[in-house]
């Protein structure tokens, strides 16, 4: 046997001790083979798990089954065509990788965006938010056999859906926002659905969470399932809900505001000890706290231009390209591409659904990125997976593995 | 608050200005140039200095300058202290026809993955890595895809003329 596996066996045995258990089948282990598309694992990736009996020993994982070479790419892109490889990261949120993307340019150029255009960045960035955490704790209701609490709330996902329609016209991979600010105004038809959701989602949110938050079934499954310190989260990356539900209060939008996120009033949930119910409690508590940001983001909406009055970033009107000759000229030279950034290097993070999304841009004065690196906070913390799931059963490891919120796009950009 | 200019004077009394160079302010956060053979002593000085805490390893990114004879690739780690909330970017660059770094593994769990990445994308030999095999592309892949002597398009092409499209 080789010492790995020895070390993996001694581990797991210690994990099972704490819990009162045993290894059964002492002479034998099972390979089992956990994707690449099981249904339990939303996305395609493989762990190949050592079984003792019902009990895993250890996993080993491989990913990049949907790798697009996105960071490749994007060094052959202009700068504006690259918020659609951003977008088939976290296809749950891609409003806000979009933000994100956005951000990281207009801090390289230097263009300031005027403080409308933030307030509905915040506004697309919060709602994206609800839609992930949403689908992440309706899908852990379906992982643990409860189907109600999932085509409810799908419901007020469709209608987050509706809104991004209303601003750019896709529903999933956005392409939401330009350089410098929104490439469109809230239109009357989204102000009235934000605020109908506003007012129709507390209720649903409260029905779901009355059917989840307490139910025995429920917590039967996921409390003390999958726990990992807050000394072991940071060691291994974690950021975002994930990290939160160990009992660390980092969030990216607090620490480095980005986008006037200053200008709003709302708490971090913190977990205790970062257990599958933590988890979910934490995104539960930030969609609270999401809907109250998007609440105040509304009321306070300061009236004033969209974008920012960067021509050379920024395409004009499309009338006003057809009869003017320097709006033809900005147009003709964004489309094709010709404008150089400058020279430069900028990270810049955002608070993603998972997580720190990270964007580092090296430019050489081109007019594509020199090389542009995604901090993807799904592929840094998946790697804690084996070490999490040693000792537990088979269906906790599918519980753990929902509950992270692991999106293959983000995964393997 | 912690400045910039602390911690570079505090890394330089320490290690020397041979050791801490080219310190540059990007936008606000701090970069500072190391080389292989002292980066892990950096490392381990800026994770347990009493005041830095520099204990969280953000990113780690490749990247590859062909033009910089000996320097060709490079290893970028994102820094980041979570109670001071600071920032801080540790450069080194190595040769390409030996591209050996000491691996952060035994220090941050989460370097195990990055540094299989940069090693997929780059060919960083990352020393003593337990686990240093191709991560997201296949197995059977003989190059090493994000170096700039690789097109991204297919070279043969005749209809795509770049100079007229400024690339």
């Amino acid at each position: 046997m080789p010492t790995d596996e020895i070390k993996d066996i001694a581990i797991a045995e210690q994990q099972l001790a704490r819990n009162g258990q045993q290894r059964q089948y002492v002479n034998e282990l099972t390979t089992l083979n956990l994707g690449p598309t099981h249904p339990a694992t939303h996305g395609i990736f493989q762990n190949v798990l050592q079984m003792d009996g019902e009990r895993i020993i250890s996993g080993v994982q491989t990913i990049g089954y949907i790798h697009r070479a996105f960071e490749k790419i994007a060094e052959r892109r202009p700068f504006y065509q690259i918020t659609t490889l951003t977008d088939r990261m976290n296809y749950c949120s891609s409003p806000i990788n979009n933000m994100g993307w956005w951000m990281t340019v207009e801090k390289l150029l230097g263009v300031t965006v005027p403080k409308r255009a933030e307030y509905i960045r915040v506004i697309m960035m919060e709602l994206a938010r609800i839609a992930d955490h949403l689908i992440c704790n309706s899908i852990l209701g379906v992982d643990t056999g409860a189907f109600t609490g999932f085509l409810y709330v799908f419901q007020k996902r469709e209608e987050i859906y509706e809104i991004y329609e209303e601003m750019c016209g896709a529903r999933l991979t956005t392409n939401m926002g330009r350089i410098g600010g929104m490439e469109r105004d809230l239109s009357p038809v989204a102000i009235q659905k934000i605020r109908a959701f506003l007012k129709s989602f507390p209720p649903v949110m409260r029905e779901f969470e009355s059917l989840f938050n307490r139910n025995r079934i429920f917590m039967d499954r996921v409390v003390n399932v999958g726990g990992i310190t807050a000394e072991r989260a940071l060691n291994y990356g974690f950021t975002g809900p994930n990290l939160r539900a160990a009992g660390v209060d980092y969030d990216v939008r607090v620490m480095n505001p980005y986008s006037s996120y200053h200008d709003f009033e709302f708490d971090i949930p913190v977990g205790y000890n970062g257990d599958t119910y933590d988890r979910y409690m934490v995104r539960n508590g930030e969609i609270w706290e999401s809907l109250k940001i998007i609440e105040q983001a509304m009321e306070n909406l300061p009236e004033g231009p969209y974008h920012a009055d960067a021509p050379e970033y920024y395409l004009p009107p499309k009338q006003e390209v057809y009869r003017n000759m320097e709006a033809l000229i900005y147009h003709f030279k964004i489309v094709m591409g010709e404008i150089d950034a400058p020279v430069g290097e900028v990270y810049h993070a955002v608070e993603g659904g998972n997580g720190e999304l990270g964007f580092y841009l090296v430019s050489d004065g081109g007019r594509t990125p020199y090389r542009l690196k995604f901090r993807r906070p799904c592929y840094i913390f998946y790697q804690a997976f084996p070490e999490m799931v040693q000792g537990s059963t088979l269906s906790d490891a599918i519980v753990m593995m929902s509950s992270l919120n692991v999106i293959a796009g983000e995964l393997d950009a | 608050m912690i400045t910039n200019q602390e911690i570079v004077d505090d890394l330089v009394g320490k290690f020397g200005g041979d050791l801490i160079f080219n310190p540059v302010e990007n936008y606000g956060l701090l970069n500072v140039e190391t080389t292989a053979d002292h980066i892990l002593a950096a490392m381990k000085y800026l994770y347990e200095h009493p005041r830095f805490k520099f204990q969280f390893l953000t990113d780690l990114a490749g990247i590859h300058f062909p033009d910089a004879k000996g320097k060709e690739l490079g290893v970028i780690y994102h820094l980041h202290s979570l109670e001071n909330n600071v920032r801080l970017i540790i450069k080194l660059y190595v040769p390409i026809e030996n591209p050996v770094v000491p691996t952060l593994v035994n220090q941050f769990a989460c370097a195990n993955w990055m540094e299989r990445e940069a090693y997929d994308f780059f060919g960083f030999d990352f020393e003593g890595h337990p686990n240093l095999i191709r991560i997201l592309n296949v197995e059977e892949m003989d190059y090493f895809p994000m170096r700039k002597e690789y097109p991204l398009e297919d070279a043969t092409r005749k209809d795509k003329i770049d100079e007229l499209f400024g690339r």
